[in-house]
């Protein structure tokens, strides 16, 4: 280790930010483009899911939600777009990857929203337990990323809340609605789970962010936060979680659960979820027939600058 | 009194369906916008019209009595109640459209606010002020818009000229009044939309010539018929996506 990586392990071991004009490892800076980048893509592509009800949903207080939430996603991509590109990467470069495959997003949004049930299951169940990946990530080592996962959490919390309001008026409501309220948890709750990601014992990259404390905690301590979170809140709705095995366990002071299906977590890591496709051409096309509108706003400010630029020498 | 009473009902269920429906369009954009701040901006300004909307509708709901909801009002009646302008309905097609078809909207609603200001009825004045903040914004985001894209490139200016030649006949209605709106203005709450005309033209023609783009001529033929229910065939099937849930499970709680 040389004098550099010395001096910047010092400052992450006495927990003193990261900065974008710090020398870092190069490993560093390409580990957490490749992360926030994901992290900004999920945000988008998951406003896809949701916003596929915000023209049916079904009162006026709740569209207004809907919207308000999706915009929000909208943000939270920005912010993460802007601190990745403090590493020295562009918004049009993580977007390009995006769409050519090679930048990953959250596989969770790969997953259709069938019903205005799956509007409260997301709320409560994806922004769940993005929220807990988050809340750690307001402590993490590069300072940019650190200061938008706060400004995030704070947004998080109310989209969870409202998601599960959502679930807690059906849940109330006739036969029909109870259904589809349960519906929606038996669908969403195991992809919920597979957010997390592998298990500590399978995941490539935890040991040196561990280090590096981009990451603070681990997959498995996570997930298991996040189970201990909605095995309780769901009795609230009256309703229960699809598995046989999630019990409480006295002596660990945790609950146990049953086994994910992780040979579906990898098919859907892999592309072959069953709206992969979908969401990926959806942000494809979205860009594409974007694309004469930028090129617009940029000749139209060019013009303007070059008027101004013509002004102002005529006037000197 | 009935037929007053139910006049002003009509006035106010217009412009909330006029707010609901240009804002409903709007919001089908939000995930699918050219650029990610612009796609925030064009659900900002959803969010708004639909705020607008919502107190119309409460207003309404209030005068008509009844258990009658700003849900009931929005999700419970059919096309040929629905009062808004054909414009507020056309459909999103490109960005273009999108934003000459806000410009015209905004610039329109932002004259008229500023007069429903001034309206006896409390409740209509005091909406009005409120929105008329939003819309000072959305009439400046969507008049830079248009001289953008007017003035960007040979593609965008194209696709203006286009625009123009799919929103303008729908123009013509927003400044002729039917009956409900006569008797408005007579009771002092409504505005006389024939007065606003000019202001409306006058900012199109200024932001028209900064875009380098020409006005219709004066003999277009202008479409009417949205405020008394005569629509085109695009609002029924925003309706039946729109009311889809509260159709399907009636009397249901969300
Ligand atoms: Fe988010
Ligand atoms: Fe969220």
């Amino acid at each position: 280790m040389d004098d550099f990586e010395k001096n910047f392990q010092g400052k992450i071991d006495a927990e003193i930010k990261i900065e974008p004009k710090d020398w870092m490892p190069e490993k560093y800076r390409q580990t957490l483009i490749r992360q926030i980048s994901q992290h900004a893509h999920s945000e988008i592509v998951g406003m896809l899911p949701e916003g596929n009800w915000i023209t049916r949903a079904p009162s006026l207080k709740r569209k207004a939600i809907l919207l308000a939430k999706v915009q929000d996603e909208a943000g939270h991509g920005l912010y993460l777009y802007a601190a990745a590109e403090t590493l020295g990467t562009t918004r049009e470069e993580m977007i390009d990857q995006l769409h050519s495959g090679q930048a990953k997003y959250s596989s969770i949004f790969n997953y259709p929203t069938l019903t205005w049930a799956d509007i409260g299951a997301i709320g409560w169940l994806v922004d769940g337990a993005a929220i807990m990946n988050q809340v750690m990530l307001t402590r993490t080592s590069y300072g940019p990323y650190a200061r938008a996962m706060v400004r995030i959490c704070k947004e998080e919390s109310f989209h969870q809340r409202q998601g599960f309001d959502i679930l807690l008026t059906l849940s109330q409501g006739p036969d029909a609605q109870k259904n589809m309220c349960r519906d929606a948890i038996n669908r969403w709750w195991w992809p919920s789970l597979m957010m997390f990601g592998p298990k500590d014992s399978d995941s490539t990259h935890s040991d040196q962010s561990m280090k590096w404390k981009i990451k603070r905690m681990g997959n498995d301590e996570l997930r298991q936060k996040f189970v201990d979170m909605i095995a309780e809140q769901v009795k609230v709705l009256g309703m229960n979680l699809p598995d046989p095995d999630l019990k409480w366990n006295e002596e660990k002071n945790h609950y146990d659960f049953g086994e994910i299906n992780w040979q579906e977590f990898w098919n859907v890591v892999k592309g072959n979820g069953p709206c992969n496709k979908q969401r990926l051409d959806a942000r494809k096309k979205a860009w594409e027939q974007g694309a004469w509108v930028r090129e617009a706003a940029l000749a139209h400010a060019n013009k303007v600058k070059l008027q101004t630029h013509k002004g102002t020498l005529e006037a000197a | 009194m009935l037929a007053v009473h139910q006049s002003r009902i009509n006035y106010v269920l217009h412009l909330a369906d006029n707010a609901l429906i240009i804002g409903h369009r709007n919001s089908e954009w939000c995930g699918h916008g050219p650029v990610l701040e612009q796609d925030i901006a064009i659900t900002n300004i959803a969010l708004d019209l639909i705020g607008q909307a919502r107190n119309f509708y409460q207003y309404a709901a209030e005068l008509i009595g009844n258990n009658t909801t700003e849900d009931t009002l929005a999700y419970l009646r059919d096309e040929r109640e629905f009062k808004n302008c054909l414009l507020a309905e056309q459909p999103n097609s490109d960005w273009a459209i999108t934003i000459l078809r806000q410009f015209f909207f905004s610039t329109y609603q932002y004259f008229f606010y500023q007069k429903l200001q001034y309206s006896n009825d409390v409740q209509l004045s005091a909406i009005a002020e409120k929105a008329l903040k939003e819309v000072t914004y959305h009439l400046r985001w969507s008049s830079e818009w248009a001289i953008r894209l007017g003035d960007g490139t040979e593609d965008s200016h194209q696709r203006m000229i286009k625009a123009i030649d799919n929103l303008w006949m729908f123009t013509g209605e927003l400044f002729l009044a039917v009956n409900y709106e006569k008797i408005g203005v007579n009771e002092g709450y409504g505005v006389d939309i024939s007065l606003i005309k000019n202001d409306w033209m006058k900012k199109v023609t200024d932001a028209f010539e900064e875009a380098t783009l020409a006005l219709p001529p004066d003999d277009v033929w202008m479409q009417r018929g949205g405020k008394e229910g005569i629509h085109s065939e695009y609002l029924g099937h925003i309706l039946a996506e729109m009311q889809y849930l509260q159709r399907a499970y009636p009397g249901a709680q969300w």
